[in-house]
């Protein structure tokens, strides 16, 4: 055991994980979820909060490359692990693809699902298990958008599933 | 989220020593089922043991052929892995029909088997709850039973056990793995999770301070005939309404061996094995499915709300069961059913 607490909520726990290629070293409680450790300590607010349960998906963010829902995990849990964000995907000159491939197919209405939407996208195309739109559309599935861009946010990915398959060198820049 | 300590477990006694040491310790793997309880502060334990760093993760052949999957494998490692893919196709169908990908890739298996109900009323600390409160009553008995039991409800109780995996871990007869003060023991799968009876507030029958270490499943011979069919309220990221894991073994026209088991209709998955044996030499057709729908739901009484699962599950039990027999298992990416 590294860490007990003696007198909870007295005392927080020491913590060191890579946030979008930056080291961290950092105090947190052991109550604090990566979601609100990421929006209100790190003010990495790009990471939305929907519906704080794992029910909509607006938090996805990658944990050692897997999509995780931010909301349930407790930060203190993630020591030693790379967490990427929507801030850690592209800037606004130097979009990622899948970015861009939002913008180009109007992929959004309000905004707010769409970090989590591009996140979960890009962890799709890296899990290698969607061919299909079929595919696609059942993968994202942990990604609700109340505006209802559903159909755009589709064609948006599977453009870059397309140029993934017929050109390698977009798959690593898509990655 | 009330305050608890914290702190990590480095091998499986420890594990056991801090659950035992405080009898309001509770274990964490994935999170995604503890961790949204305790933001409802329906659970509030003192202090979380991360077993995180344990070493389970590992899915590993077994001599016999059978394969033993670690308790902290993930739902989506489990699913997408060629030998579950290969061997037990209905496990990896039926993980697949649950959650999300973002929740797959976060639950572990021992939190799969773990998870509590969603009975709102357990999820709602203003109301009386026997599972969560025992002697406090029961809200959704005269409340909303839409989503409650049809089969093994008790006076007490009349909550459903909500996981997909556990209904395919069921009809695979899986044996799971576990670790406590008193050493390490096996329970059959159909033997873990339990009926509510006087005593709700106990899911199953792991004991205090034992760990859930791995699940293993034996060679069969269902790889072929299997099927693993969801109804829910929308077609993906949904608990199921109700669900059927079916598996035959076929020799010429006839079943030599069948197993269903039933998710969302009782407080364990469902499975009623001495009915299944009668089954055994009969004609793999669908009048003998609707028979074994009938000999399945005798018992079967609804709570008002949830009349129609009793129908629903019906059909559902000969659709399973037909598409199992004809070797096309039901998608869980095109949800049609065929
Ligand atoms: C929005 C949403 C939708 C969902 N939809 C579905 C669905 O459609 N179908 C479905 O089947 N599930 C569904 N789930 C539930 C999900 O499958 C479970 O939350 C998950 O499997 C739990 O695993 P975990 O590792 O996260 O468990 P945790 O939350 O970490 O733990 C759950 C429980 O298990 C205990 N525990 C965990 N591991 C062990 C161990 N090795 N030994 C002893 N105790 C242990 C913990 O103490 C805790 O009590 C859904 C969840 C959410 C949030
Ligand atoms: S059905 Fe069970 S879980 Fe739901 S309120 Fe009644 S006692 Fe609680
Ligand atoms: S905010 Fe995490 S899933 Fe909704
Ligand atoms: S764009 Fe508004 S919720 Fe998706």
């Amino acid at each position: 055991m590294e860490i007990a607490l003696e007198r909870p909520g007295s005392l927080t726990c020491p913590l060191a994980l890579t946030i979008n290629g930056n080291p961290y070293t950092l105090d947190v409680y052991p109550w604090t979820t990566l979601l609100d450790l990421l929006r209100s300590n790190l003010e990495l607010t790009g990471t939305k909060k929907g519906c704080d349960h794992g029910q909509c998906g607006a938090c996805t963010v990658m944990i050692d490359g897997q999509r995780m829902n931010a909301c349930l995990k407790l930060a203190i849990t993630l020591d030693g692990t790379a967490v990427t964000t929507v801030e850690g995907l592209g800037t606004p000159d130097d979009l990622h693809p899948m970015q861009k491939a939002f913008v180009e197919h109007d992929a959004f209405q309000c905004g707010y699902c769409t970090p989590g939407q591009i996140c979960s996208a890009v962890a799709l195309l890296q899990e290698g298990h969607a061919r299909s739109r079929e595919d696609i559309r059942e993968l994202m599935s942990g990604n609700l958008c109340r505006c209802g861009a559903y159909s755009n946010i589709t064609d948006a990915i599977e453009e870059v599933l397309a140029k993934q398959a017929t050109d390698p060198s977009h798959r690593e820049a898509a990655e | 989220m009330k305050p608890f300590s914290y702190s990590r477990a480095e091998t499986v006694a420890d594990a056991v020593a801090a659950l035992v040491a405080n009898p309001h310790a509770q274990v964490l793997a994935g999170g995604t089922n503890l961790v949204d309880l305790m933001k409802y502060e329906v659970i509030h334990p003192e202090a979380i043991i991360d077993i995180n760093p344990l070493p389970m993760k590992t899915i590993e052949e077994l001599p016999d052929g059978g394969l033993r999957i670690g308790a902290l494998a993930s739902n989506s490692a489990v699913a997408y892995d060629a030998r579950v893919q290969a061997q037990f196709p209905l496990l990896a169908s039926a993980i697949l029909a649950g959650a999300s990908p973002q929740l797959r890739n976060a639950a572990s298996t021992g939190g799969n088997l773990l998870q509590k109900t969603r009975c709102c009323y357990f999820y709602d600390p203003s109301t009386p709850c026997n599972k969560r409160a025992p002697g406090s009553g029961c809200a959704a008995i005269g409340g909303l039973t839409r989503m409650h039991a049809i089969l093994g409800a008790s006076e007490k109780c009349i909550a459903v056990h909500p996981s997909d995996m556990c209904v395919a871990l069921v009809a695979l007869d899986a044996t799971v793995e576990v670790e406590g003060p008193d050493g390490a023991r096996d329970i059959a799968v159909c033997d873990f999770h339990r009926l509510p009876g006087d005593a709700p507030e106990r899911d199953n029958t792991l004991a205090r301070g034992e760990l859930i270490t791995g699940v293993r499943l034996e060679r069969n011979h269902f790889a072929q005939h299997h099927s693993y069919l969801k109804v829910r309220d929308r077609l993906s990221y949904a608990f199921g309404v109700v669900s059927v894991a079916a598996t035959i073994e076929i020799a010429g026209t006839q079943i030599a061996d069948m197993r269903v088991a039933l998710g969302g209709v009782a407080h364990k998955p469902w499975r009623d094995q001495l009915a299944e044996a009668d089954f055994a030499g009969a004609p793999a057709e669908e009048a003998t499915f609707q028979r074994v729908a009938d000999r399945l739901l005798v018992k079967a009484k609804g709570q008002g709300d949830n009349d129609f699962k009793i129908p629903l599950v019906r059909k559902a039990i000969v659709r399973a069961l037909r598409q199992a027999a004809s070797g096309t298992p039901q998608s869980q990416t095109n949800k049609k059913i065929q």
